[in-house]
């Protein structure tokens, strides 16, 4: 079966990524702590009023995610530049499109692990009060993680092989991620009020729709994009 | 898939001249279709005399897009046929592009203080132009970030395709989000006495982007020649 073959391989891209950074876990640790620096920060700047600071929170939380997860990504393909490991890698037989697979899940796990710790910091210092639809909630994140990780693993490919890693991720993901943020953060916003205008599932399904239109594209992409 | 083998061009050969006379048709032409439309315009009811800025405004946000629709195609007929030209096309239509994105912002601006009162408004087409213009941006940062030729091509190529896929998204999401700007100027939208010199002007700017955009590109075959000379010497040719 050939998919079996495909999916083994996605998955050993994956584990050998979630298990460098199980090994040296300071990646991890300096990525939520940046996350969770930039929430405390955006309270100073925007507080100490709580009803302020709790009509802000859905933004900040987003921007803190989105600033750290840039860290994230670049790091997914910054190890396999010391010796030569991208080139071996490409030399293995097999699809190519597996190894950005292997890589969006790796990330893909990595990230939602940061963000449920930077909206759990968020909700406690930003004073968020949970309604009954939290699910709904939890489903917006998870789309907005997807559209995120996809993106991401997909420019820092490239990005992370450029002479200004830093500078040149965001530059390039933060504009494409315009949608995916109002989409996400309005949506969240109106489930956190009262939703009186029923808003939220037409910014879900946008959401959706954005998620499966860039996963489609960078996987036809990658290919062109891997090559040494 | 071919492999990755840069498509060399013949290595000294010149790209051909960008003939002069398109040059003199676009200045003339602009010069006379914003002659045209300031002499012949009234006054707007409400505007005034600031309703000329349209003239340049309008055509410059639509040579935005059809600059944008050039990235976007040659980019996809690079990553298909892999020749070095398509790139540095796409290349050249996205910086006219981006100059006229930037030529619209701030028009709309200039025109917005008057109008609005401010100068900026979070309105959806303002907010998804400035998007756009930065998206722009991103593009011609990875090209000015990466060195090897054959790899700059395949990554813009890409971008260039992926963030062209995301303008109607962008547009539709921040239309989605607010909606304060009046409807957007087009033949059908204005008085008799104003749609002669929008056209005329249209017409005048798009001969513009055509010649910047071929001149642009000009200057890139030029570049890219005086680099395959170069390696060519230092291969121990002549």
């Amino acid at each position: 079966m050939a998919w079996r073959e495909d999916w083994r391989r996605v998955r050993a891209i994956a584990r050998k990524d979630l298990t460098t950074e199980l090994r040296g876990k300071a990646g991890f640790n300096a990525v939520v702590s940046l996350g969770v620096t930039i929430l405390v920060l955006l309270g100073l700047a925007l507080g100490p009023d709580a009803e302020a600071l709790r009509n802000a929170a859905v933004g900040a939380v987003w921007l803190a995610t989105l600033f750290s997860a840039v860290l994230a990504f670049n790091r997914s393909f910054q190890v396999e530049l010391e010796s030569g490991a991208l080139e071996s890698l490409l030399q293995y037989p097999g699809p190519r499109w597996t190894i950005y697979a292997g890589k969006l899940l790796g990330n893909l796990i990595f990230v939602t692990l940061m963000v449920a710790i930077v909206v759990a910091v968020g909700v406690v210092l930003f004073g968020v009060r949970i309604p009954d639809t939290w699910p709904t909630l939890l489903g917006i994140l998870a789309l907005g993680i997807v559209g995120l990780v996809v993106l991401g693993t997909f420019y820092a490919s490239m990005a992370s092989r450029s002479r200004a890693r830093e500078v040149l991720l965001p530059l390039l993901l933060f504009p494409m991620l315009v949608p995916l943020l109002l989409a996400a953060a309005t949506a969240s916003k109106a489930l956190l009020g009262a939703d009186l205008m029923h808003e939220a599932s037409a910014w879900i399904r946008l959401l959706a729709a954005y998620d499966l239109v860039f996963l489609i594209a960078t996987f036809l992409a990658f290919e062109h994009v891997i090559e040494a | 898939m071919p492999a990755s083998t840069p498509s060399s061009d013949p290595v000294l050969a010149p790209p051909p001249r960008t003939s002069l006379w398109l040059g003199l048709a676009s200045v003339i032409a602009l010069v006379t279709a914003q002659t045209h439309a300031i002499l012949t315009s009234p006054p707007d009811a409400d505007m005034g005399h600031l309703q000329k800025i349209m003239y340049v405004h309008v055509p410059a946000a639509w040579m935005t897009f059809i600059a944008f629709f050039v990235v976007l195609v040659f980019s996809v007929r690079y990553l298909w046929q892999r020749r070095e030209n398509d790139d540095l096309l796409a290349a050249s239509a996205a910086e006219v592009g981006a100059t006229f994105n930037g030529l619209t912002l701030m028009l709309g601006m200039i025109w917005g203080r008057p109008a609005w009162g401010v100068w900026w408004v979070w309105d959806a087409r303002l907010t998804s132009t400035l998007v756009l213009f930065l998206i722009f941006v991103g593009y011609l940062a990875l090209r000015a970030f990466v060195d090897d030729t054959d790899q700059r091509a395949r990554w813009s190529a890409a971008v260039g395709a992926i963030g062209a896929i995301n303008v109607p998204i962008v547009y539709m999401s921040v239309t989605w989000w607010r909606t304060l700007h009046q409807p957007p100027s087009s033949p059908a939208t204005l008085d008799a006495a104003y749609t002669l010199g929008l056209r005329l002007n249209a017409i005048a700017l798009l001969l513009v982007l055509i010649y910047f955009i071929r001149k642009r590109y000009e200057i890139a075959r030029l570049e890219r020649a005086t680099e395959h000379a170069a390696e060519a010497v230092a291969m121990g040719g002549r």
